[in-house]
């Protein structure tokens, strides 16, 4: 089943991965999880001004069997993280995550007993997302940088040996050194490989006024 | 109290026959308050000889507000006591105290009591308090004997006033009437206080959690329940999270 | 109808005549028509169509993680239980670890589409304990009005837009976050943030209005009546939007008041109860507004109240303009003068980005000790508010949303509790569904308005 199976290897390979990419980033379908106030910054990024139609990714899938992409958008409580993994679980592959917000991506402000202290506890993330809320520009840049990470992503053999690569990169890597501005590391989708839990790049936009 | 009798003045108990200095008594009842916090900048059991380490606060006493409250709050009152008067009651057996403060009135009511008082603030024409705001827990954990309080806020919408009833149950038996059955909207906010505080409104038609997972065990916003975060990570170090932190009280 | 097989002669029979999912008809040959009226004599008698469905937490209806338990009988809705708690995050509690100045930061994301509310209800609450209502400078509260008429309008198109993006109407919802953006932008000009602004706090506003802030807000208030034409004229008169909102969700006003529901919904039954004019606020009793009031207690009236409560909120923001232009006076601050409360901070935009501004820093490091000692004192341990218990309400978008502080002296809250209105409002879903086709669930639902960030806290 699946375009998997079939793979020829080589060069022809190549050419079915850029395809492939192309056609898989052109468009995703999120499945938005618009959980507080970062889900209201979603509904803006798919609002008139910033348009995420321009992406196709207008059409938001409500059910998780159609969606490629799950944009965990605010703070995730102990009492719906189960619910959290039941709807990636229902995600069929390929699937990507981005948290959305410093709550998603850390538990933010909210060092507490009801927040799950980073989603990342709970589903494997592609793109962490700072911000509260980030702006729509920012959400817009991550998807972006995901898009670009869904184009190179490899087929096949291929995949197994770039999965191999980035996890070797990634033990090398020191933390939040920096390693590779602008290309997300890490392979968490990795079909049965353990994620490593290292912070991809934050997606990089006009600082948002603080309160000092 | 304030140095050796004067010759002529008689005996104590014949002498004083004016009321008690207010300023003395609440002296008196400060100091028999339990004490709040001690010590001054989180620090204990170090060699700190600055004296803060043994500073003592105490928390300032409840006292009554003297008559007249001012305002509609003396119209209140006095219906209140009146319908209670009327049913065989009395406003002293079901009030414990009242307090006009920051400009609110409050009622410190007996729980055995309180579906009594609500009914009759609701029905009453002159009183007529219609909408009742929710519950709030607030957890005195030294005040031994009435550590969980219940504050209802009332509404009148007829005559636009306000009205708190607090109400205070010991942690050894947290249990309040509910006042479901007068009030319905106080549904879920009874809910929630007793998933917060454990208090078990006696009369509750589903008295559930609402707000912490079904399964959650404590009750999360007493005082004796920590906040539970985790240390804060940064580059090479981790700082504790915000209830283990050094406090500036 | 035969008798019941026995276990010898079919061994898949169970030897009884019920089973666990109903009623077993044993079927041998030539006899359908004798099981068919069986089976329908038997319907008659308990008909059992009733399903338990689940909508949500996770579901398309934008308001949040809320979860719907519906009984249903074919597509009527019998029974409906709300649950909620998906979005708790323990605010009140972490308030309790943090300054009172902290604070305003933690509760401005609770009803997240209203946040300056909730700030100025805390505000409000933590300046009574401090008896410090008369020493906030004007100029301050008329901001502050500007502010929450601003948060309502912008309130208000979000819950129109998703209102008709839930009932199918997808070109609602982009007129709305069209409005929606242009009122964010005046936000991020005066607050530096689109959301969340922890803007109000305990002492006034944090800092003054930027210089171009009453030109774009003349030109916003030139510009958004004619948008708001534009979304009544696609809804106010629609056949298809009066068949899904006309005469669905019924609640009259004693519903209400059993329910202790406040906002457009009271006022949407016919009560005009609104807290800006029975128990006036930040000098809102100064100001000329009506208070919109429908008599029909269905969708459409709730929808109506919405609508018309912006165009009065535009009214306000005019009149907070006329206030603000003109000459002001040498000293015209807007934080309270007393220096044990005002945040020190006099904010200033440098080279990277918003910050303390270069005179503020020069006046603590080398003109006044004093100011040095201010500003590290309210800084790291906030300033002290007298013991004692306060509740004060405003009029949210929502509803009433109350801050009941309670202080034992300290710098940090001892208790904060926050009457949201969602949480109250949602009681009332259940009155006013059951009995409705599952349709109008959405309508009800969308109708009450619920933010779950501050049902939730």
């Amino acid at each position: 089943m699946g375009i998997e199976e079939k793979l020829p290897a080589g060069v022809l390979l190549t050419t079915v991965e850029k395809i492939a990419g192309y056609a898989r980033k052109s468009s995703v379908w999120p499945a938005t999880f618009g959980l507080a106030c970062c889900a209201i910054e979603l509904m803006s990024t798919g609002g008139p001004r910033h348009d995420l139609a321009r992406f196709g990714m207008e059409r938001a899938s409500n059910t998780p069997r159609q969606a490629d992409l799950m944009i965990v958008a605010g703070r995730v409580s102990q009492k719906m993280a189960p619910v959290l993994r039941q709807i990636y679980d229902q995600m069929s592959e390929p699937k990507w995550v981005i948290s959305m917000g410093v709550c998603a991506s850390s538990g933010g402000m909210f060092n507490n007993y009801a927040i799950v202290q980073g989603v990342d506890h709970i589903v494997p993330v592609d793109i962490y997302l700072p911000g509260c809320p980030p702006r729509p520009e920012m959400l817009i840049d991550s998807i972006v940088k995901l898009h670009d990470k869904i184009q190179n992503m490899k087929l096949g053999v291929n995949r197994e040996h770039q999965i191999t690569e980035l996890e070797e990169a990634g033990l090398r890597r020191l933390p939040l050194a920096g390693g590779g501005a602008g290309v997300a590391a890490g392979a968490p989708h990795a079909a049965g490989r353990p994620q490593l839990g290292l912070l991809d790049q934050p997606a990089e936009g006009p600082t948002p006024g603080g309160t000092h | 109290m304030s140095g050796p009798a004067q010759p002529g003045e008689g005996d104590g108990a014949q002498g004083s026959s004016a009321a008690p200095d207010p300023a003395e008594v609440a002296g008196q009842e400060r100091l028999s308050e339990q004490v709040m916090r001690t010590g001054m900048f989180g620090v204990g059991g170090s060699g700190d000889t600055s004296g803060y380490g043994g500073l003592q606060v105490r928390r300032p006493p409840r006292l009554a507000s003297p008559r007249p409250y001012g305002s509609y709050f003396d119209e209140v009152a006095d219906r209140l006591s009146q319908s209670l008067d009327q049913s065989g009651s009395s406003f002293g057996a079901a009030v414990e105290q009242v307090i006009v403060a920051n400009g609110d009135l409050t009622f410190y009511v007996r729980r055995e009591q309180l579906p009594s008082v609500a009914a009759r603030l609701r029905d009453d024409p002159t009183l007529s308090f219609e909408m009742c705001l929710g519950v709030s827990g607030v957890h005195y954990p030294e005040e031994t004997g009435s550590e969980l309080h219940a504050v209802y806020h009332l509404l009148s919408i007829t005559h636009n006033r306000r009205l708190r009833l607090e109400v205070t149950a010991p942690d050894a038996d947290p249990h309040i009437p509910s006042l479901v059955a007068v009030y319905p909207t106080c549904d879920f906010h009874e809910r929630e206080t007793w998933d917060f505080f454990g208090i078990v409104f006696d009369g509750h038609p589903a008295l559930t959690r609402i707000e912490m997972p079904d399964d959650w065990r404590g009750h999360p916003q007493r005082k004796d329940y920590p906040l539970g975060g985790i240390p804060v990570e940064y580059r090479g170090a981790t700082i504790p999270p915000p209830d283990e932190r050094r406090s500036y009280e | 109808m035969t008798a019941p097989a026995d276990h010898d002669s079919d061994s898949y029979a169970t030897g009884s005549e019920y089973d666990a999912e109903g009623r077993v008809y044993d079927v041998a040959g030539g006899d359908w028509d004798e099981v068919v009226v069986a089976a329908a004599a038997d319907d008659e008698r308990n008909s059992d169509e009733r399903m338990v469905v689940n909508m949500g937490p996770q579901h398309p209806s934008t308001h949040g993680v809320l979860r719907l338990v519906l009984t249903l009988d074919g597509e009527t809705v019998t029974e409906l239980r709300p649950v909620i708690g998906y979005l708790h995050t323990g605010i009140e509690k972490n308030m309790e670890f943090r300054t009172w100045t902290q604070g305003t930061t933690f509760c401005t994301r609770m009803d997240y589409l209203a946040p300056i509310f909730n700030e100025t209800a805390y505000c409000l609450a933590v300046e009574r304990l401090l008896g410090v209502e008369a020493e906030i400078p004007e100029r301050a509260t008329i901001i502050r009005v500007l502010m929450m008429e601003l948060n309502r309008i912008s309130s208000h198109l979000t819950a129109i837009g998703t209102f008709g993006l839930e009932l199918g109407a997808t070109t609602v919802f982009i007129y709305g976050m069209r409005e929606r953006e242009k009122t964010l932008d005046i936000f991020e000009l005066i607050t530096g943030l689109r959301m969340n602004h922890a803007f109000i706090r305990p002492g006034g506003v944090a800092q003054d209005l930027p210089a171009g802030a009453l030109e774009r807000l003349r030109e916003y208030l030139r510009v958004l009546p004619g948008l708001l034409g534009e979304i009544r004229a696609l809804l106010d008169a629609a056949p298809v939007y009066h068949a899904r909102t006309k005469n669905v969700a019924y609640l009259d006003v004693t519903g209400c008041m059993a329910l202790g529901i406040t906002g457009p919904i009271l006022r949407a039954a016919g009560l005009p109860w609104d807290l800006r004019k029975s128990q006036p606020y930040c000098g809102y009793e100064t100001y000329d507004f009506d208070v919109p009031v429908q008599q029909t207690a269905d969708v459409f009236g709730r929808y109506m109240v919405r609508m018309d409560e912006m165009d009065q909120s535009l009214r306000i923001i005019q009149q907070c303009v006329d206030r603000l232009s003109g000459p002001r006076p040498a000293d015209d601050p807007v934080m309270i003068a007393d220096k044990k409360i005002a945040w020190p901070a006099r904010l200033a935009l440098g080279p990277d980005g918003m910050g303390n501004s270069p005179d503020h820093i020069a006046h603590i490091m080398s003109q006044s000790m004093e100011a040095l000692i201010h500003h590290f004192k309210l800084v790291t341990e906030g300033f002290r508010v007298p013991a004692g218990q306060v509740y004060q309400a405003v009029e949210s978008p929502r509803g009433e949303l109350g801050c009941h502080a309670v202080s034992d002296g300290g710098t940090r809250p001892f208790r904060v509790h926050f009457r949201d209105p969602s949480f109250t409002n949602l009681q009332a879903v259940a009155a006013m569904a059951e009995g409705g086709l599952v349709a109008d669930v959405i309508a009800a639902v969308a109708s009450i308005d619920p933010v779950l960030g501050g049902v939730d806290r």
